[in-house]
C-alpha cells in the first residue's frame, strides 16, 4: 500500500478521520452510507436469526454451513459484478456451472484425478466465457442476448453429457476438501477460495488498469473509446472473467455435493445479478463495488438460511428476497440523488 | 385596433445545467399567425428554449404569458392543453404503430370510454393528411415503413389532431428534399393564415427569408437579436449575429516569428475524404502552429476531425503524424502516435460523468504509472495534479467529481487528460462550447501556451472571430470542401462570413 501524502478520500469527497491507522483509514475511506447500511442489515439479520433460533442459528456448525452456501454463489457474483459494471449482463452464469460441474465430473475426466476436475471446470468455464465475449464484443451482440443463448445451449449440453444423471465425484481428495477435517482454524477451504476471490476481485477493480477500463468502458463507452481504451478487447475479458468465476464456482459445488449434475446451478443468474444490484451495483453500468455485492450475497443466503431455520418455506423467503430488492433499490435511488 | 397582447410572451427565461448556463435571460414574443424564425449555432440554446416552450424542461427563472395570462408549463401535456405543439427534430413517433394510432397517441377517440374508436381515428387522420396535402399516406400503415418526409407529415398532423394555436418546428427541412420543402412551406403559410403561430427553427437563412416573418438570434443562452424583420435584415448582420462575438475576447499574442514557415509538419493530412460528408482535403500543421477550421454547421467541421482522430473510418486519403502514416478508422493508432481530441459533445464523448478529475485525467496514460496492470495511485495523483494545476483546474482538487466542474473546468480537465498523455497533437472540437464567456480567454491563452511548448494544433469553431483570433492560419469550409486558406492576420470577419456564405442558394 502506498502512504499519502494527503488524507485518501472516497469518490464522494469524503475525508475520514485522521489519526487512525492506516490500514483502518483505508477501509473507513472505502465505508460510504451503502456499505454502512449493507453492513446494518446483516446485523440486523444477525440478531433477528439469534433471537428465534438462539440454539441453532449461532452455532459454528451452522455458520459454517451459511458461510459455505454463500461462497458458490459469491464467487459468480465477483464476476458478475465486473460484467454488470461495465454495462454487459451475463445471463449465463448459472448454466455455465451446470456444464463445466458436469464436464468436471465425467467418468472420463474423473481419471485424471483432481488436477483434471479443477483444470476442466476452470477450462470449460473460461470457454464459455470466451464464445459470450467473442459474440458480444467483436460480434456486436447485446449481451443479454448472446448470454441468454448461452444459458440455452450449456443447459442442453449439460443434459446431453449427464442424460439427468447425477454423476457421483470417487476421487478421495476432492471430495476431503468438503469434510470437517480440512478447515483451517474452523473455516472450510471453500470459504477461504471465496475470500481469496473477493479480495483478488476487489483489489483487480480498484487497483489496477483493468479494473479502471472496466468502470470507464461502463461508465461511457464513447469517451472511453476516444480515450484511447479498446473497449471490445476490455468487453471480450470481462465475460472470460466471468467464465472463469463460473468455473471456479462448479469446482466449489462439486466439493460441496460430491457430484456434478445437469441443473446446477439453478437461477444463478438471478442470485447474481440481485445481489449485485443491492449491493450497489448500477444495472446502467458505471459504478459498483465488489464488497457491496459479497454483502448482497451475505444477505440473501443468511435469509435463507434463517427461514429454513424456522421452518419458512421457500415460497416465503423468494417473496422477501423480492422485497429486498425493491427496498435496496429505492433506499439507493434516494441516496444517490442526494450525493 | 387595440394592441391584442401577443400569444405567447417569454421573459427573463434563465436555465442552468450542472457546469453550463443553457439559457440567460431569454426574451421571445409570439405573434398569432406569424412565422418566427429562432436562429443560432449548435449550443447557442435554441433547444433548450423550445424544450422549455414544450413543457419539458422547467426554466430556473422567468416568466411566460401565454395570450395575456401568466402560466406554466408543468409538463408537455400541459403544453399541449394550452395548444402548444412541438415536433422534433428526431421525431417522436411509435415506429411499430399505425398512422393513425400515432396521430392519436394519448388522446384515441373511444367507445365506452377505453375501447379504441379504429375507423375513426382513421377517417379522422385521413383527413388531416389531406389538408397537409399528403392524402397518400395510408392512416393504417405502419409509421416505421414511412419515409422521414412521410413520418414528419405524419408528425404534423398529430400537432393539428389537437387544437393547437402554436406549432415549434424544429429544424423541419434538414431531412426533406426541395419539392417537399415546398410542400412544408405550403403547409406553414396555409396554418399561419388561419392564425396559427409558428416557431420555426433552421440553419438554412434563405428558407427565412422565404417563409419567416420575425427573426430571433441567440448566440450563448441569450438573444441576441429579438424580432428583426426576417425579410429584409441584411443576411450578413444575421450570420454576424450568430457567429460573432458579443464580447470583445482577449486573445493571446501570435508569437513574432511566423511558425508557419518553419519546420516539418508534424500533422499531415493526404486527400482525407468521406463520402457525403467532406471532400478530398489536404492540410499540415507544424509544431507551434494553430492551423483554424472555420464553417457553418454542416460544412464538415467535425467530420473531418473526428476522421483524422480515427474514430470515423475514411473513404479516402491518410493521416500522417511524423511523416508516419496512421492505420486509418483506429482511435488507438492515433493515440499512439501522439493525437488528442477534444471532442465537441465533452459530456457524451469525453468525460466519465460518475468519476473524478484525476481518473478522468489519467485514463489515457494509465500505463504510464502502472506496472503489470498494477496501478500505482500516488504517481497517478502526483501527475494528474501537475496536469490540472498547470492548466489551474478549479477547484484544485484532484478527487471532485468531474461533473461538478464548470464548463471550461471540464475542457480544462480534457485537455490535462491529453497533456499527461504527453500528446503533440491537439484536435480542438469547439473549446468554448458550453463555456461561460468570462472563461474562455483563459482557455485561449492555455491552448497558445500548448502551442508555444511545441504542440500543433487543429481547432474547428462555429465562431469566427475565435478561429480568427486564435488562430495562425485559417481554412474555410463550406459543404465539405475547402473554398479558402489562409494566414489568419489577412483575414477579417467579413471576408470569412462571405467565404462561408458565398455561392450558397442564400446569396
Amino acid at each position: 500500500m502506498t502512504q499519502h501524502a494527503s488524507p485518501p478520500r472516497d469518490s464522494t469527497g469524503k475525508v475520514p478521520s485522521a489519526g487512525a491507522p492506516p490500514v483502518w483509514r483505508g477501509l473507513m475511506a472505502r465505508a460510504d452510507v451503502r456499505t454502512l447500511s449493507l453492513l446494518g442489515v446483516l446485523a440486523a439479520l444477525i440478531v433477528i436469526g439469534g433471537i428465534t433460533k438462539p440454539e441453532e442459528f449461532l452455532d459454528t456448525r451452522n455458520l459454517q454451513l451459511v458461510l459455505t452456501q454463500a461462497s458458490v454463489i459469491g464467487v459468480v457474483t465477483v464476476g458478475m459484478t465486473f460484467v454488470i459494471i461495465s454495462g454487459g449482463i451475463d445471463l449465463s452464469v448459472g448454466a455455465i456451472v451446470a456444464l463445466a460441474s458436469v464436464w468436471a465430473t465425467t467418468v472420463a475426466t474423473q481419471e485424471y484425478g483432481f488436477a483434471g476436475i479443477l483444470f476442466t471446470a476452470v477450462v470449460v468455464g473460461v470457454g464459455c466465457g470466451l464464445v459470450n465475449g467473442m459474440l458480444i464484443a467483436y460480434g456486436a451482440m447485446v449481451p443479454f442476448i448472446a448470454t441468454l443463448a448461452m444459458l440455452a445451449s450449456a443447459r442442453g449440453l449439460a443434459l446431453q453429457i449427464t442424460d439427468g444423471k447425477t454423476q457421483i465425484v470417487t476421487i478421495p481428495s476432492v471430495l476431503d476438501l468438503g469434510e470437517r477435517d480440512a478447515y483451517v482454524l474452523g473455516i472450510p477451504p471453500l470459504v477461504m477460495v471465496f475470500a481469496v476471490v473477493t479480495v483478488i476481485g476487489w483489489l483487480v477493480l480498484n487497483r489496477t488498469t483493468f479494473g479502471r477500463r472496466t468502470v470507464a468502458v461502463g461508465g461511457n463507452a464513447e469517451a472511453a473509446r476516444l480515450a484511447g481504451i479498446d473497449v471490445r478487447r476490455q468487453r471480450l475479458y470481462l465475460y472470460l472473467l466471468s467464465g472463469l468465476c463460473c468455473g471456479i464456482a462448479a469446482f466449489l459445488l462439486i466439493i460441496l455435493s460430491g457430484s456434478g449434475q445437469n441443473t446446477n446451478g439453478n437461477l444463478y443468474e438471478l442470485d447474481a445479478i440481485a445481489a449485485a444490484i443491492i449491493g450497489g451495483t448500477l444495472l446502467t453500468g458505471g459504478r459498483g463495488t465488489i464488497v457491496g455485492s459479497v454483502l448482497g450475497v451475505l444477505i440473501f443466503t443468511t435469509i435463507t438460511n434463517i427461514f429454513a431455520l424456522n421452518n419458512l418455506q421457500s415460497d416465503v423467503q423468494q417473496i422477501a428476497k423480492g422485497a429486498i430488492i425493491v427496498a435496496a433499490v429505492l433506499v439507493q435511488r434516494r441516496t444517490a440523488s442526494t450525493t | 385596433m387595440a394592441p391584442e397582447p401577443p400569444l405567447l410572451s417569454m421573459s427573463g427565461i434563465t436555465k442552468s445545467f450542472p457546469g453550463v448556463r443553457a439559457l440567460d435571460g431569454v426574451d421571445l414574443d409570439v405573434q398569432a399567425g406569424e412565422v418566427h424564425c429562432l436562429l443560432g449555432q449548435n449550443g447557442a440554446g435554441k433547444s433548450t428554449l423550445i424544450k422549455v416552450l414544450a413543457g419539458a424542461h422547467q426554466p430556473d427563472t422567468g416568466t411566460i404569458h401565454w395570450r395575456g395570462e401568466a402560466v406554466t408549463l408543468r409538463s408537455p401535456i400541459a403544453a399541449m392543453r394550452l395548444g402548444i405543439a412541438t415536433i422534433y427534430q428526431e421525431l417522436d413517433l411509435v415506429e411499430h404503430l399505425s398512422v393513425a394510432e400515432n396521430v392519436h397517441l394519448g388522446h384515441e377517440p373511444t367507445a365506452a370510454g377505453f375501447v379504441v374508436r379504429g375507423k375513426s381515428a382513421r377517417a379522422s387522420t385521413a383527413g388531416l393528411l389531406k389538408r397537409l396535402g399528403h392524402p397518400e399516406i395510408d392512416p393504417a400503415r405502419l409509421v416505421g415503413e414511412l419515409s422521414a418526409a412521410q413520418q414528419q407529415i405524419v408528425s404534423m398532423a398529430r400537432a393539428l389532431s389537437h387544437d393547437v394555436r402554436l406549432i415549434v418546428m424544429d429544424e423541419p427541412s434538414a431531412a426533406l428534399d426541395p419539392d417537399e420543402v415546398d410542400n412544408l412551406f405550403r403547409i406553414v403559410g396555409d396554418l399561419t393564415a388561419a392564425g396559427v403561430a409558428v416557431v420555426y427553427i433552421s440553419h438554412r437563412l434563405e428558407e427565412i427569408r422565404r417563409i419567416g416573418d420575425r427573426v430571433t438570434v441567440l448566440k450563448d443562452g441569450r438573444a441576441v437579436a429579438g424580432g428583426l424583420p426576417a425579410k429584409t435584415t441584411p443576411t450578413r448582420e444575421v450570420v454576424a449575429l450568430m457567429t460573432g462575438r458579443n464580447v470583445e475576447y482577449v486573445f493571446p499574442e501570435r508569437p513574432v516569428k511566423d511558425a508557419a514557415a518553419t519546420g516539418e509538419p508534424l500533422l499531415e493530412v493526404r486527400g482525407l475524404a468521406r463520402d457525403g460528408e467532406f471532400e478530398p482535403l489536404d492540410l499540415a500543421v507544424r509544431p507551434g502552429e494553430i492551423v483554424g477550421l472555420a464553417g457553418l454547421v454542416g460544412s464538415g467541421r467535425s467530420e473531418i476531425l473526428e476522421t483524422i482522430y480515427g474514430a470515423r473510418k475514411p473513404t479516402a486519403g491518410q493521416v500522417l503524424v511524423d511523416g508516419r502514416a496512421l492505420r486509418p478508422g483506429s482511435v488507438r493508432a492515433a493515440v499512439r502516435a501522439g493525437l488528442g481530441l477534444a471532442p465537441e459533445e465533452r459530456k457524451a464523448q469525453a468525460l466519465l460523468m460518475l468519476e473524478s478529475v484525476t481518473r478522468n485525467v489519467s485514463v489515457s496514460s494509465m500505463s504510464r504509472f502502472s506496472r503489470g496492470g498494477w496501478i500505482d495511485r500516488a504517481a497517478e495523483l502526483r501527475a494528474a495534479r501537475a496536469a490540472t494545476r498547470e492548466l489551474s483546474l478549479r477547484p484544485d482538487n484532484p478527487s471532485a467529481p468531474v461533473r461538478t466542474l464548470s464548463g471550461g473546468n471540464q475542457q480544462k480537465a480534457v485537455l490535462a487528460r491529453w497533456l499527461l498523455r504527453g500528446c503533440r497533437v491537439l484536435l480542438l472540437d469547439e473549446p468554448t462550447r458550453g463555456v461561460d464567456v468570462g472563461a474562455r480567454a483563459e482557455l485561449y491563452a492555455v491552448v497558445r501556451r500548448l502551442a508555444d511548448e511545441g504542440l500543433a494544433v487543429l481547432l474547428v469553431s462555429s465562431e469566427v472571430p475565435e478561429v480568427l483570433g486564435l488562430a495562425d492560419r485559417v481554412l474555410v469550409l463550406r459543404e465539405g470542401r475547402v473554398v479558402h486558406t489562409a494566414p489568419a492576420r489577412e483575414l477579417d470577419e467579413h471576408r470569412v462570413l462571405d467565404l462561408v456564405m458565398e455561392g450558397s442558394p442564400a446569396s
